[in-house]
């Protein structure tokens, strides 16, 4: 038993011994590593971002299709969440964002004091976050896109998941929203449901749709849903400056509707100096909002996959985007 | 089962079930009413302290600062300070840089040489069969256009996998070979196989970030125990026999444990391998929230956009390589079994046998690259999304509300929310706080020993402490719905297809692929039927924990001793009196041991649910991996292995108490 007990800790030993020698053999900087997948045939290589949301993938569709055809590229896409992407960002393990939302925080944290992300500037596109109601029931009681209304209608609005009050759907946990601190301070009869995944989300509105059956939910444009299930924005008290200070000092004090934000690509900060062809394109990347959802729809309720319905926009569309290639 | 043979007795014979009863009940309320003593100096104290109702918020600690600053340290330091630069980098470089040659070398195989490989490796480990099932399998993801993330999901495995093997023996060798490790081990290892994979997610991610070497880490750490486990019990079981002629021979401690306790523990080791297997496969889905890539991804992206048909085409090739995992490995312990005395002579064939595979192997590979094809031959597929798509929206359209008498899925769902899962919530919540907890102990102390209960108690406590009190109750009282369905369905099911050759021939491969279906798959057909909610992720739960306990419900009820029944046949008793009075009370320790893991695997689902609005501790756990806010993420995360650690004592009964039962 001794004998054992002498050989484990000779095992012990051992192990401790592999890594101090592991270590001993350098420098290994984990936040300069890529993924073992990423240019398996010894191509260039650009490794991209894609959000959840089908508008963030349709970005990604085109410039992959353009970078893959076009620049010869080998383009690795990853699906993180906007939080992570950013982390992930900044370690290089993704090189490019094309479509935020807007984090002030990470913004600070990476862009201004690590440097270890550029902003690459609007991709074109304008987003706008609010509440939303099927336009088959606005017409039928206008008066509801007023959020001042909105109580009237919470008992309509009742599922068992909301119980006495009125139900707000609201998406994925990653995406933006107030909504708790604006139904608290709006002193609004709805309690908001989180659908936990805009899929989840996705799929109860459409289901909603069929049926004709009101509802009330967190939504923003562009998206290609609109063209499935017309919606009408309800409207919230006007967004302004003052009421974004307050907001960004105390989160659980906002009383007014969202802002319109332009919607920001960034770069891994080596990608975007290294000169390399993709970071030219990648910058140049521009394009509009009916551009996106034309894609989007192709992607979402065509049933086309991301590759597909990018090739089908490019054929379609040369004159916007010959101008993103770089000058030879 | 001997155990339960006293009871098959004293159940013929009701004089002596009497007396077996009143002795159960003395002990049952001995150790009540020691409880309810000790509630009634406690609670009273407690009450006037701190007030009833929900967890009292003075006896909270608040994370948030210290995990909040902690994530911020790693993040400012990750590319600086030693511990990274010197240890878990090289710790991360090592993971990339061998799931990087792994995959590179699967690519240099070619699909023609993987194949060929797998199929032949299966044939002379496993037999025609399975080696036939291989072949199909990759020839089925190949056909589906996914065999480049088969191959990304096929090399991280292997890592995976090697990885935990070697970890899982070593613990496990420490633990077979000293006593005093394997008492510290072993309740850590029992605990960590209870655990939901979602809470090994987090703390990898802190340190690691989103990625390839987080996702393979969280999967070792979840597959590594089975393999520690088994290692060490077949180690400890040797025959103490065999082991004293060994010694008695001469043998040092080396040989001792080379030729005589390694080889007797081989089939525990197998064993182990497989569990591992099929841990690390479910983990590399659920690990792709954490940047896993493969075939995970597929079907995460793919539910992303509400595409069942395209989660499905990408589930598919993992059913089916956890299929041929499975039977291969589980097809090696047997024939090593079988055949292990007459080992001798054979070995030698055997190195011819597997000289031809590699040759075999290189000869396929060879001729895919003069064919000029590596991967998968584009012309060759066949997309499924679509028509997988209309079948779900023909579902949900004739589904989902209206259908006549009996109404349609979405009201059920609404039903059971407002009539089962909500008075439930609430009970649970409106519970005082030192009343739950006696509960618990009463319950975990009932079926156990006072430790089971101590522990069982401690976690609840702890739930209370964190602060999480309330989103617990919530999904407790999720799991408890979803269990009490399971176990109706369950027992159900597994009550007939006992009585029934037929019906268990026709459930097995169903069975099989329900076991090994990604969870993350059927979270989206439940929300097409269910609706978002709580209804969803319960229904899903039920979906997922059914096999195991129709399985060992089956099981249990099938090996209950054929002469206990002959005698009650013959008694006169009608078929269903036989089942109620004689197989059921025999098959008790199976049916319980159903309960046990049905509870966890329905804990499991439920977390998960939190991505279809099952909300409380789940929705916690995905807020905190998607908003990188790891202090909300890692305290639900803690409090989900408080649940699991609390739901398994309640439910687990220990060893004394089923040896002590018949007495």
């Amino acid at each position: 038993m001794t004998r054992t007990r002498i050989r484990v800790m000779g095992a012990a030993a051992l192990a401790g011994a592999t890594l101090l020698g592991l270590s001993g053999c350098g420098k290994a900087d984990m936040t300069k590593q890529g993924s073992p997948f990423q240019a398996a045939g010894g191509q260039r290589s650009v490794t991209l971002s894609v959000q959840t949301w089908v508008g963030a993938q349709a970005n990604v569709a085109v410039a992959k299709y353009l970078l893959e055809h076009e620049l010869k590229y080998h383009v690795d896409t990853v699906q993180v969440d906007e939080i992570p992407a950013w982390d992930a960002l900044s370690q290089g393990r993704v090189d490019a964002i094309l479509e935020d939302w807007g984090h002030p925080e990470q913004e600070q944290r990476y862009v201004k004091d690590k440097k270890t992300i550029t902003a690459g500037g609007g991709n074109g596109v304008t987003g706008h976050i609010g509440w939303w109601v099927p336009k088959y029931w606005a017409d039928k009681h206008p008066e509801v896109t007023d959020w001042k209304n909105l109580n009237k209608y919470a008992d309509q609005l009742r599922t068992s998941e909301s119980g006495s009050k009125g139900q707000l759907m609201d998406g994925s946990p990653s995406y933006v929203t107030n909504d708790k601190a604006l139904v608290k301070n709006l002193k609004l009869d709805y309690e908001v449901v989180f659908a936990g995944s805009e899929a989840a989300q996705i799929t109860q509105i459409q289901q909603f749709a069929k049926q004709k059956k009101p509802f009330l939910t967190y939504w923003y444009e562009p998206q290609w849903l609109f063209n499935q299930v017309p919606m009408v924005e309800v409207k919230l008290p006007e967004y302004t400056d003052a009421c974004a200070e307050k907001g960004a000092k105390d989160p659980e004090s906002i009383d007014c509707a969202y802002p319109t934000t332009p919607l920001q690509k960034f770069f891994n900060t080596e990608f975007a100096k290294g000169g390399s062809d993709a970071a030219a394109f990648l910058k140049n990347f521009h394009w509009t909002k009916e551009n996106q959802n034309e894609v989007s729809e192709l992607i979402a309720s065509k049933g086309m996959s991301a590759d597909e319905a990018g090739k089908a926009w490019v054929e379609k569309h040369p004159d916007v985007w010959k101008k993103w290639l770089p000058k030879k | 089962m001997t155990a339960a043979t006293p009871t098959a007795h004293s159940t013929a014979a009701p004089d002596r079930q009497g007396t077996l009863q009143v002795a159960l009940q003395s002990r049952a309320f001995r150790k009540i009413l020691i409880l309810a003593v000790a509630a009634a100096v406690l609670v009273p104290l407690a009450h006037a302290k701190w007030s009833s109702g929900t967890w009292p918020s003075e006896l909270t600690v608040d994370l948030n600062g210290p995990l909040g600053r902690t994530s911020d340290w790693i993040i400012d330091n990750r590319d600086s300070h030693p511990l990274f630069v010197y240890f878990l980098g090289h710790l991360s470089n090592a993971v990339v840089i061998s799931v990087r040659a792994v995959y590179q070398f699967l690519l240099l195989l070619g699909w023609t040489g993987v194949t060929a490989g797998v199929t032949l490796v299966a044939w002379r480990v496993a037999g025609v069969r399975i080696a036939a099932t291989a072949l199909i399998s990759f020839a089925v993801s190949g056909v589906l256009d996914m065999w480049l993330p088969t191959m990304q999901t096929l090399a991280l495995m292997i890592v995976a996998v090697l990885a935990s093997v070697v970890v899982g023996a070593l613990l496990g060798l420490a633990g077979g070979l000293s006593e005093r490790l394997f008492k510290i081990l072993r309740p850590v290892l029992d605990t960590m196989q209870v655990l939901p994979a979602f809470a090994y997610l987090l703390p990898v991610v802190l340190v690691f970030g989103i990625g390839v070497p987080a996702a393979l880490l969280a999967t070792v750490v979840y597959a590594a125990p089975p393999m520690a486990r088994l290692t060490a019990l077949g180690l400890r079981g040797a025959d103490p026999g065999v082991l004293e002629a060994v010694t008695s021979l001469g043998a040092t401690g080396r040989q001792r444990l080379l030729t005589a306790r390694l080889p007797l523990a081989r089939k525990e080791l197998l064993l182990g391998l497989n569990q591992t297997i099929m841990m690390a496969l479910s983990m590399a889905v659920i690990a792709s929230m954490i940047g896993a890539a493969g075939l995970g991804d597929r079907v995460y992206q793919a539910l992303a956009s509400v595409d069942v048909g395209a989660a499905l085409a990408a589930a598919v090739p993992i059913v089916l390589l956890a299929i041929v995992m499975d039977r291969t490995t589980a097809a090696a312990g047997e024939r090593m079994g079988a055949d292990a005395a007459t080992r001798g002579p054979k070995l030698l064939r055997g190195w011819y046998a597997w000289a031809g595979v590699a040759v075999l192997t290189v000869l396929a590979t060879v001729a895919g690259r003069l064919a000029g094809s590596t991967i998968w031959p584009a012309g060759w597929t066949v997309a499924i999304a679509r028509p997988v798509n209309d079948f779900k929206e023909w579902m949900v359209d004739h589904l989902y509300s209206g259908v006549p008498v009996v109404g349609g899925t979405a009201d059920w769902a609404a039903h059971f929310t407002s009539w089962v899962l909500d008075p439930l919530r609430d009970g649970l919540t409106a519970l005082p706080w030192w009343g739950a907890l006696l509960i618990v102990a009463a319950l975990a102390w009932l079926i156990g020993t006072w430790r089971t209960a101590l522990t069982a108690t401690l976690a609840l406590a702890a739930i209370g402490v964190l602060g999480v009190w309330k989103p617990s109750m919530n999904t407790l009282s999720q799991v408890l719905a979803a269990l009490a369905v399971t176990l109706v369905l369950g027992f159900g099911v597994g009550i007939l297809a006992a009585g029934s050759k037929r019906l268990e021939a026709i459930l097995r491969p169903v069975l099989d692929v329900m076991q090994t279906m990604p969870q993350f798959v059927y979270l989206i057909p439940v929300v097409a039927l269910f609706a978002v909610g709580r209804a969803p992720a319960a229904a899903a739960a039920v979906v997922y924990a059914l096999p195991a306990v129709i399985r060992i419900t089956t099981q249990g009820l099938r090996q209950v001793d054929p002469g206990a029944m002959e005698s009650a046949r013959s008694l006169g008793a009608t078929r269903w009196q036989t089942l109620r009075q004689v197989q059921l009370p025999l098959a008790r320790p199976a049916l319980l041991l159903a309960v046990n893991q049905g509870v966890v695997l329905v804990l499991a689902v439920v977390i998960i649910g939190g991505l279809v609005g099952g909300g409380a501790l789940g929705y916690d756990v995905v807020t905190g991996l998607a908003k990188g806010d790891l202090a909300l993420g890692l305290v639900a995360g803690v409090a989900i292995v408080c649940l699991g650690l609390m739901l398994d004592r309640v439910t687990q009964p220990t060893q004394r108490r089923t040896t002590g039962k018949g007495a």
